[in-house]
């Protein structure tokens, strides 16, 4: 099998999971395809020999966000809670700015387009340029301060989370 | 061509053979499980089924594939039956990149004992383990049981809570392998240096974690059945019922082989070298593999023996554990595993680490218990 069939493939499943995720009624089945499109970039990643994003895509994106919208949603009364349908002016004027930036973004691609790949422009091409290792080496040389920084604002947040969960002596359990 | 056909083959082989090694390791769980509990209880246990009850397991089987497969009216159907899908999927793709022995050469093909060698592979076993609760959080809202929904629920923020404080726990095991391939990691550890030596600490908060994600008693909050009848399972009958159970075993004994692979050396056991010189590398990998399986096993006791000891946490408890315990934790291991590598002598940072945090908690619970009486 063609790596291209491959990558034919796996962008109609993308781009059909995508929209199911906006067509679909029930708010769990959105949620539900929204994970699968994850999967689906993923293993876009896997194509791109990006093993280290695929992973942590998973990780973050398919193993924790996304546990929490389920949460968040499973918590909801579905039934109570079911926004009434829009008026046909509302859906009119989605329609006409969603088609906008449809054409906007086609006509960008269109200008910028990439150029295909030929002996000169793949000659500084290495394949393990998505490695861990070599990510990990870019990271903590090139963008040291910045990553550093995020990782002091990472801190920070899971400092603040462990003390707003902190009991104080003599406060109720509950 | 023709080499890539024979390791393909020869990879194919493997996996099916993890495979059943998998299924029949969770399916006699079960019989031991309830031998072992029979034990504590001073009880015979199951002893109808064969010689010393040893066909129960059968038996059961039998039982759950002839019961009434129910679909409650007003679920949702499809997701009702993708719930213990999931569950039964994600317990097994684990195994994948756990290495079960080093290389294995039959006429003159070299690969290795182990599904797929990635360089992400630790992250690997996080993602999968992360994706685990989906099984029981779509069984669980399918179901439309409040019952159900709340033990989902339970379980969603339990394993997120404790996915954190094993994330933690596994940097220090990369700090001192240099790689996240599981591979290179238990390399590191061959001929006795095994990360509990240097990792003490760590070990501790992956094993309070690995309860935790398994759903395993004292962590059991969302099948806890004096409050929730049965959980997130409470709706489901049949094999379906069975799916859900069988995973829980299968976590059991992955995450057994997981913790063998990064605290107590993988495949590796004493001796290693000299049976390799005596009987050839071959059978020192195989005899590595049945070590490794060996030491799952024995987590895979663990795990029983501490259901049948310890009684369930309260949710606040759990919460607190996870959240205000195991993280800060973790977060004093990575400290001290760096400065052990720092000053060359991870061992002895790794003794000292534990030494300082229990002088600390010792302190500190002086210091408070002055305050209250003050």
């Amino acid at each position: 099998m063609e790596i291209t069939n491959i990558w034919y493939f796996l962008s109609a499943l993308t781009l059909l999971s995508a929209l199911m995720v906006v067509f679909a009624k029930n708010p769990i089945h959105s949620v539900l395809y929204l994970v699968f499109t994850f999967f689906c970039i993923s293993g876009h990643y896997v194509l791109l020999n990006a093993q280290f994003l695929m992973a942590v895509n998973i990780i973050v994106y398919a193993g924790a966000i996304m546990v929490l919208f389920l949460f968040v949603i499973m918590m909801l009364d579905l039934r109570k809670n079911m926004p009434e349908s829009k008026s046909s002016l509302v859906k009119l004027a989605g329609s006409v700015v969603a088609g906008t930036l449809l054409v906007i973004l086609i006509a960008a691609f269109h200008k910028n387009s990439l150029p295909a790949p030929t002996a000169e422009n793949t000659a500084n091409f290495t394949s393990q340029t998505g490695m861990v290792e070599n990510l990990g080496k870019v990271l903590y040389s090139e963008y040291l301060l910045p990553f550093e920084l995020v990782s002091i604002l990472f801190f920070v947040a899971m400092v603040g989370a462990v003390l707003l969960g902190k009991r104080e002596v003599g406060e109720r359990n509950f | 061509m023709e080499l890539l056909n024979d390791v393909f083959t020869a990879k194919a082989i493997f996996i099916g053979i993890v495979f059943a090694i998998t299924l029949g390791v969770a399916a006699y769980s079960t019989y031991f499980e309830r031998k072992i509990a029979a034990f504590m209880q001073d009880r015979i246990g199951p002893d109808r089924a064969g010689p010393f009850g040893i066909l129960q397991p059968l038996a059961d089987a039998v039982k759950m594939f002839m019961k009434e497969d129910f679909i409650p009216a007003n679920s949702n159907k499809w997701l009702f039956i993708a719930g213990p899908c999931l569950s039964m999927l994600t317990a097994l793709m684990t195994s994948a990149v756990v290495p079960f022995g080093d290389t294995v050469t039959i006429s003159g093909v070299t690969f290795d004992l182990q599904g797929i060698d990635v360089n992400i592979g630790i992250l690997w076993v996080f993602g999968i383990v992360s994706l685990g609760v989906y099984g029981i959080l779509v069984g669980g809202w399918a179901s439309n049981n409040k019952y159900s929904l709340l033990g989902a629920i339970r379980a969603a923020s339990q394993n997120i809570s404790y996915e954190l404080a094993m994330g933690m726990s596994i940097i220090a095991i990369l700090m001192l392998s240099g790689s996240l391939s599981t591979k290179a990691i238990v390399e590191t550890q061959q001929a006795g240096h095994w990360n509990i030596l240097q990792q003490p600490l760590g070990f501790v908060i992956f094993l309070i974690c690995a309860f935790a994600e398994c759903n395993r008693t004292p962590f059991d909050l969302p099948e806890c059945e004096t409050e929730l009848i049965g959980g997130y399972h409470t709706e489901y009958s049949s094999m379906k019922l069975g799916f859900y159970l069988f995973a829980e075993y299968i976590n059991m004994f992955i995450s057994g082989a997981v913790m063998a692979t990064l605290f107590f050396g993988g495949y590796d056991y004493p001796g290693y070298a000299y049976i390799a010189a005596q009987l050839g590398s071959n059978a020192a990998t195989f005899i590595g593999m049945g070590a490794l399986i060996g030491k799952a096993l024995l987590f895979v006791f663990v795990f029983m023996w501490v259901r049948w000891t310890l009684p369930r946490f309260r949710y606040d408890q759990l919460m607190g554990l996870g959240w205000t315990g195991l993280i800060p934790l973790s977060m004093f291991n990575v400290v001290v595993t760096g400065f052990g590598i720092l000053i060359d002598q991870p061992i002895l940072a790794g003794v000292g680490g534990i030494v300082i945090l229990l002088v600390g908690l010792i302190v500190n619970d002086a210091l408070s218990r002055k305050k209250k009486i003050a």
